[in-house]
Parts: structure tokens; sequence; C-alpha cells
């Protein structure tokens, strides 16, 4: 039964992926480095501070990077999740994975490098007869333990566990955010997701007060592979984990006040996470049009953006009467993008960052005609934001290779 | 060669003789069938296709009570006269027997849609193989579409291969039908197909007794773009004036520098032409037709739950990408009824040219959204005009 222990007694759980699982690209950026810097920095502060414990400095590979652990019952959702955000598995593909066996790793390398860790819901790491688990391997790192409940079951069991966990997590690692994803909630009228949350919450609330556990970091969401909040659940846990969060946010709050955006968002191309957005109130109908604006824009790129041309095809374009590299003949070596939705002429518009990330922002009505002005204020902004994450320049003409950003997973 | 891209289109746009005038004056009709049985999914396809639903809203739709007639108009000249035919038993046998010339006549398209999850397969074929003698009996230059739907329910490693052996299948049968249908009328098995439309069906020319068997297979689903695949080659062949579409995008992709032109009808997002430079040519991804239709579609979906405004009703109007010194694209509103896209090489000048001039060129095809009234309009619309070489 216990199948994640493995031969070699000193590791803990087995590290190996599943076999039909894409592996990421491993790059990491200046961005990413400085970010760990800032994290680890972090870190070693608020443990001083608390004298929480620190973590076992000999597993190198991990450090500095912030860890999301998929804990839950058994079907659940959790692998489902996982490979929905982090593969782009479509939704209904879901239906054919296989229950998980062993403790499944991912590294995910973006503008921060995240490790995402799969539980099999099957096995229970706190009271497992066959094997002892080393706790400060798994909670070692700050980062969240993300809960799944299914709310088209019965959860009762998936709530004691989950009060199990938490108590057991509260002494020794009280810095991890437990977020509760209360999933599958597809299909359940509002009124019945809110009932839901209602419980959920009360239940596990009047356990920790009745082992006096007060203020112990727990959150809340709905969620459902299906549409857009798996990803906003998401956004939000991994909010958290962004040193100096604000600033950015200012940023993005000042570029809305400047240039009449209704909402901007810093995005994650690849996960569709968003890492930041301006002041204005939370609105997922704005949230869902950027994304869905992102995925347009990764399916474009992919189609037309991601194979090399041939040298005659630069050639006949380099030549007369043009007679200058294409580098030279472009406004701007970023992808940038806009479209102008039928309805008050409302413009909605994309600008890359970086190799991760982008800028994406809806305008007011009638915005359209002063895109000049706002390309430069974007292009300020933009400038900012990749000084915030320290990014340095490709280099000048570096010819044929074409534009850092944007590409496609699958191919790179 | 690109330095003067008028000097390209500056003669007449359209090359087009005084025969295709005449017929741009014409609305075309197609009768086009779309039989299976019950639950197998023609009228969700049909939802999807034509009125914007979302996969998700087609498991609300009830079983089609007898035949569910419509009338889609495709691009202003072509109107598909769809017979969504109930596929409960009883209707089916309705159909076969006191409806049989009704229905059977006059076929431009069937359409024939297999359930991949039906556990009688046996009894599916025999329904079917009735369904084919009577299209051949009463309209034997009908076109044979035959889907193999709800792909999605099969596990993706075996797709291919559940797909082929049923495919392999509905080809014998077809053909076993056809030809005891000819049997009966030897006379009329000499016939041949005049229509040169080099649909590539694997069991045409070979037999010379039998005729050319105009069948094409496709696995779908309405939970990918597979959908879109099918319905685009459906269609394909019934737009009426499609060789002059084509000469014309060439001339405008030529003119322009584009790498490659898709022209999308308005509602359904179906590529109705497209035009590939040789280096757009060189593109590995073979399935991005449908892909961009799925695409659109569903940004299209996007942009109407955000506004609140309705799904039919016009959802964008310009698009722009450019990704860096990599290539750059751009999407507009057409002509009335389509939406045209165009993928080109990067640079500045070039794509500001190329908007200018795909605007003036709106005229040239004027005819997509109607019957044209005198060849003045097709034809003068002084399109080059507004070309712009890169330097001006
Ligand atoms: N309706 C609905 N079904 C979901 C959702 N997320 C996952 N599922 C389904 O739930 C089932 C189980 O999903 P898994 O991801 O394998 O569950 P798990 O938690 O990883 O299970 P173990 O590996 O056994 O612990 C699959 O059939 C999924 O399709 C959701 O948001 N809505
Ligand atoms: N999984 C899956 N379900 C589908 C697909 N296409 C249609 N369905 C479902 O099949 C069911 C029946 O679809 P209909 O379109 O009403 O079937 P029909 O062929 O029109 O049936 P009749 O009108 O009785 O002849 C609906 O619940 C659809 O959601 C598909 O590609 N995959
Ligand atoms: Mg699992
Ligand atoms: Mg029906």
């Amino acid at each position: 039964m216990s199948s994640a222990s493995t031969e070699d007694g000193d590791v803990p759980v087995d590290t190996s992926s599943g076999p039909s699982r894409p592996r990421p690209i491993r790059y990491i950026s200046p961005a990413a480095l400085n970010l760990h810097r800032v994290y680890e920095q972090n870190r070693q502060r608020l443990q001083k501070k608390d004298g929480a414990k620190v973590p076992d400095p000999t597993a190198p590979q991990t450090k500095g990077k912030p860890r999301l652990l998929l804990m839950g019952q058994r079907r659940s959702g959790k692998s489902s999740i996982s490979s929905v955000v982090f593969h782009k598995l479509p939704p209904s593909e879901t239906l054919f994975l296989e229950s998980t066996a062993r403790i499944q790793k991912d590294s995910l390398s973006s503008f921060m490098e995240f490790q995402v860790w799969d539980f099999p819901g099957q096995i229970d790491i706190f009271d497992n007869p066959n094997f002892t688990f080393d706790m400060d391997a798994i909670f070692g790192e700050i980062g969240a333990l993300i809960w799944v409940i299914d709310a088209q079951d019965d959860y009762l069991e998936a709530v004691a566990r989950l009060n199990a966990t938490i108590l057991h997590l509260h002494r020794s690692y009280p810095h991890i955010n437990i977020e509760v994803f209360i999933h599958k909630v597809d299909g359940l009228s509002d009124d019945y997701r809110l009932d839901i949350q209602r419980d959920v919450t009360i239940r596990i609330q009047d356990e920790l007060s009745d082992q006096g556990v007060e203020n112990a970091p727990v959150n809340f969401h709905l969620t459902s592979i299906y549409n857009h909040s798996i990803f906003e659940a998401f956004s939000k846990v991994i909010q958290k984990l962004i040193p100096r969060l604000g600033q950015l946010e200012a940023m993005l709050t000042n570029l809305c006040r400047t240039c009449r955006f209704e909402k901007a968002y810093l995005f994650d191309v690849n996960t569709k996470i968003y890492i930041a957005t301006d002041s204005t109130p939370e609105d997922m109908a704005s949230y869902e049009i950027c994304s869905d604006y992102v995925d347009v824009i990764i399916d474009f790129t992919e189609v037309y953006g991601s194979w090399p041309r041939s040298d005659q095809w630069r050639a006949r374009l380099e030549g007369e009467p043009w007679a200058q590299p294409l580098e030279g003949q472009v406004a701007c070596e970023w992808a940038e993008s806009g479209m102008v939705l039928a309805d008050a002429r409302r413009p909605i518009m994309l600008r890359e960052v970086d190799r991760f990330l982008a800028l994406v922002a809806i305008m007011k009505e009638g915005s359209y005609e002063k895109m000049p002005q706002i390309n430069m204020n974007i292009d300020v902004v933009v400038k900012g934001l990749t000084e915030f994450f320290e990014i340095t320049k490709p280099k000048e003409g570096a010819g044929g290779v074409g534009p850092p950003g944007l590409v496609s997973p699958g191919l790179g | 060669m690109g330095a003067s891209p008028a000097a390209v289109a500056g003669g007449d746009p359209m090359g087009v003789s005084a025969a295709a005038h005449a017929q741009l004056k014409k609305v075309k009709k197609q009768k086009v069938l779309l039989m299976g049985k019950s639950g197998s999914g023609k009228s969700s396809m049909r939802s999807i296709i034509f009125s914007n639903y979302l996969a998700r809203d087609t498991r609300r739709l009830g079983a089609t009570i007898d035949i569910d007639l419509s009338h889609v108009k495709f691009l202003g000249n072509l109107t598909l006269n769809l017979w969504d035919c109930g596929g409960q038993e009883a209707f089916m046998e309705n159909y076969l027997s006191q409806q049989r010339a009704h229905v059977f006549s006059n076929v431009g398209v069937l359409i024939y849609v297999f359930d991949i999850e039906s556990r009688d397969v046996e009894r599916d074929l025999a329904t079917y193989v009735n369904i084919i003698s009577a299209l051949v009996q009463y309209s034997r230059e009908a076109k044979i579409f035959v889907l193999i739907h709800k792909m999605d329910l099969i596990q993706p490693m075996t797709r291919e291969d559940v797909f082929d052996h049923r495919a392999t299948l509905v080809r014998r049968k077809t053909a076993e039908a056809v030809a005891i249908v000819h049997k009966q009328k030897p006379e009329q098995g000499q016939q041949q197909q005049s229509s040169p439309s080099p649909t590539p069906t694997p069991s045409s020319s070979t037999t010379t007794t039998e005729p050319p068997l105009n069948l094409q297979l496709f696995a779908t689903s309405i939970w990918d773009q597979s959908l879109y695949k099918a319905w685009a080659s459906i269609i394909h062949d019934l737009v009426p004036n499609l060789a002059v579409i084509e000469t014309q995008l060439a001339s405008l992709g030529l003119a322009i520098d584009a790498d490659e032109i898709l022209l999308f009808e308005r509602t359904s997002f179906l590529v109705v032409s497209k035009w590939t430079s040789p280096e757009g040519e060189r593109n590995p991804y073979g399935d991005r037709f449908e892909r961009m239709s799925n695409i659109l579609k569903s940004w299209k979906h996007t942009c109407s739950k955000y506004t609140g405004t309705p799904r039919n009703a016009e959802q964008f109007s310009d698009f722009e990408y450019k990704m860096g010194a990599t290539f750059s694209m751009f999407a507009t509103k057409f002509t009335t009824n389509t939406y045209i896209l165009v993928c080109m090489p990067p640079g500045e000048a070039r794509f500001n040219s190329a908007k200018l001039n795909v605007a003036a060129a709106r005229p040239w095809f004027k005819f997509l959204d109607g019957p044209v009234v005198s060849a003045q309009q097709a034809g003068g619309g002084g399109a080059a005009a507004g070309m712009g070489t890169p330097d001006s």
C-alpha cells in the first residue's frame, strides 16, 4: 500500500515524474535568479524572527524554490489541477488520468521557480504504518499547502483530514499558507457553492479554536478546472509568495491612471496565472477576457512564430528597397498586440515584458485613437518592470534566432 | 520582387472571364442532409457551427422531432438548406419509406454522423447502408461526408486506430451499397462525374463500371477543432465562385507580400478560402486552418460574455499582432460576410502598407456579399490606387 516509500531509505519520496508528463523547459532568467535572492533573504529573516524550524540545508536542489503542495482525498482532483494549470491538459482529458501512486514533483521555471508536488490521495503522510516521512523535506520551504476538497462528494472526511493536517503543521511550520480549494464547483448552483464554503469554513475554524489554534493562515477558494476559477485561485496563492508585490501593484495602478485603462494584469504567459494587477477591485470578467487574450496570442505565436523561416525569405525582405536587417525594420523587438472589441470600440492590448511575463490591459472606450501615447507610457512601465526584475536585455543584432519571448512550450 | 507590389496587382485585379461574371450573379442553393442515429450529435454540431452555441450548451438539446429545416445564409451568394433529420428509428423508417423521394431528391450533400460510442455497430451500419441506397437512387451526384463523431470519448492514444478501423468498415459498406444500387440500374452506371474538384476519394477512378465514390470521412468531436476541419471541407466545395476568390486572394497576397491569407465566413468562422506563399507552405502546422477557426470562434464567445452582447453579434473589428522580428499579422472585418486574416513578414512599413492595401481591396470581394449587379462594381474597385511602396 505504501507505494511512496522507496528502495533508498534516505530519500523520503520518489522523485520521478510520471511518464506522460511533458517536462517544462529549464531556463533560469536573471529575473528568476534575482527573485531567488530576494525570496531567500525573506525566508531567512522570517525564520530568524520567529524561530521557526530551519530547513535542512543538505537539499540544495530545492533551495529557494517556493513549493506548492497539492493534498486531499483520492479523486478530489489534485492531478487534474496540476495538469490543467501547469501542463495545459484540456480539462475534458483529465477523465483519463490515473490515480496517483507516488508523489509527483514538478519543477516549473517561470518568472520565478516553483515546485509543485502532487500527492497521492491514498497516502496519509502523518499516519502511515509503513513509512515515516521526513517532514522537513516536505514542508521545510515556505510555500503553500493546497488542500483540494471535492465539492460534489461527501466532504466530511476530507475536512477531518485537513484539520488534522493543519494541527500537525501549525507548530513546526507556521508560515505555510493553507489554501483550501473547494473544487469541482462546476455544475453546482451559486447558492449551493456558498453554502458549502460556509459549512467547510465553520467546520475548520471550530475545530481549530477547540484545539487552541487561532489565526492559522487558512484561505478558501471555489474552483473548477472547467473555467477560469482554478487559474484565479492559483494566482492568489502565488501572489502571496512574491516578494515586494506591492511595488508591482503600484506600477500597474499608475499605468492605469495615466493611460485610462480599466484594468491591467501582469501575466505569467505559460500558466496564465496573473502575478499582479492594479488596485481597482477584483473583477473576474476582466481577468477572463485578458487570460483568453493571452491564449489567443500564444496560439498565433505557436502557429506562425515558432518555426524558422528560410534564408532566401530573409534575404529578400532585407534587400532593396528596404535594405535593412529585419530587426531594424520593426518598431518593437518584443511581442505587442491590440484588438478592438466591437462593443463601444473598447480596445484590449498585450505587451510582452520578458520571456515569461506579459502585460495585458483593457482600455476605456475610444482610447484606440490615442494608441501612440499609450504605447509610450507602456514602454516606460515595461522598463520599470524589467528593472524590477533586473532583466538584462538580449544582445543587439542577435539575428536569426527570433525574439526571446513567447516561445511556445511545446517547441522550446 | 517585393519592390513594387503595386505592379503585381495593377492590372485587372480579377482576371475574371465573362462567364465567371455571369456566375457571380447567382445565389446558389444547396440541400444538405444531416443524418445519423438519435443522439449521435447532429443538432449539436449544427448549433455550434452556425448558431454560436458553446459545446457545453448542446447538453440541453432535446431530440429532434422529424426534420428540422433551416436556411443558413452562408456568404451572400450561397444558401444552405440544412435538413437536420431526427434520428430516432421511427423517423428513419419514415424517411426511407413514405418520405423517400421528398427527403432524398436534389441532395447536394449528405452528412452522416456515427456515434463512436454506440454499442450496436452492426445495426448502425445497416441503417447507414439503407440511407446510402436511397441517396444514390435519388441523388447520385450527391457528396457523402461521414463523420465518426464523439472521438473525445476515446482514449487519445487509440483514437487514430479506432478511427481507421471504423473508416475502413464504412468505406466498404458504402461501396457495397452503391454497387448494389447500380446493379439494379446498370444503364446509369456509366455516368461520369463531371465536377473537376480534386476530392481525394480513395475508391474513385480505379474501376470504370462503378461511378466514383464521392465519400470523405472525418474523425470529429464538438470539444475540439476537428469539427471545423470537417465542416470547412463540407462547405468548401459548395462555395460558388471559389476559383474567383482564390485568384483574387492570390493577387492580394502577392501584392502585399503576405505569407498567408485566410478568409473566414463571419458567423461560423469556417475558412472559406486561403492563400499561402511558398515560404508560408513551410509552416509545419498542417492543422492551422481549423485551429484558427476554433481560436477565433472561442474568442468571440469570450468577448460576448464580457460585453454582454449576443453571441451572434459582431464581437471584434480590428486585431493586430507583431511578434518582434519574427512575423506580424492582422485580422479585420473584411466584407459584410467575411473576416480576413493576414500573416506577414515583420516590418513596420510593410505592415502599414498591407493594412491599407487590404482595405483598398475590399471592392474586389464585394461579390461575396451578394449577387453582383454589374461588372463595374466587382472589377472597377481601383484597388491598386491605394497600393503603397514600403518607402512611401
Ligand atoms: N466536474 C469536475 N470534475 C473534475 C474537476 N477536477 C477534476 N475532476 C475529475 O475528478 C477525477 C479525479 O481527478 P484526479 O485529478 O485524478 O484526482 P486526484 O486527486 O489526483 O486523485 P488521486 O491521485 O487518487 O489522489 C477525474 O475524473 C477528473 O476529471 C472539476 O473541476 N470538475
Ligand atoms: N462527448 C461528446 N458528446 C457529444 C458530442 N457531440 C454531441 N454530444 C452530445 O450528444 C448528445 C446528443 O446530441 P444531439 O445533437 O441532440 O443529437 P442528435 O444527433 O441531434 O439526436 P436526434 O435529434 O435525436 O437525432 C448531447 O448531449 C450532446 O452534448 C461530442 O463530440 N462528444
Ligand atoms: Mg492524482
Ligand atoms: Mg437532433
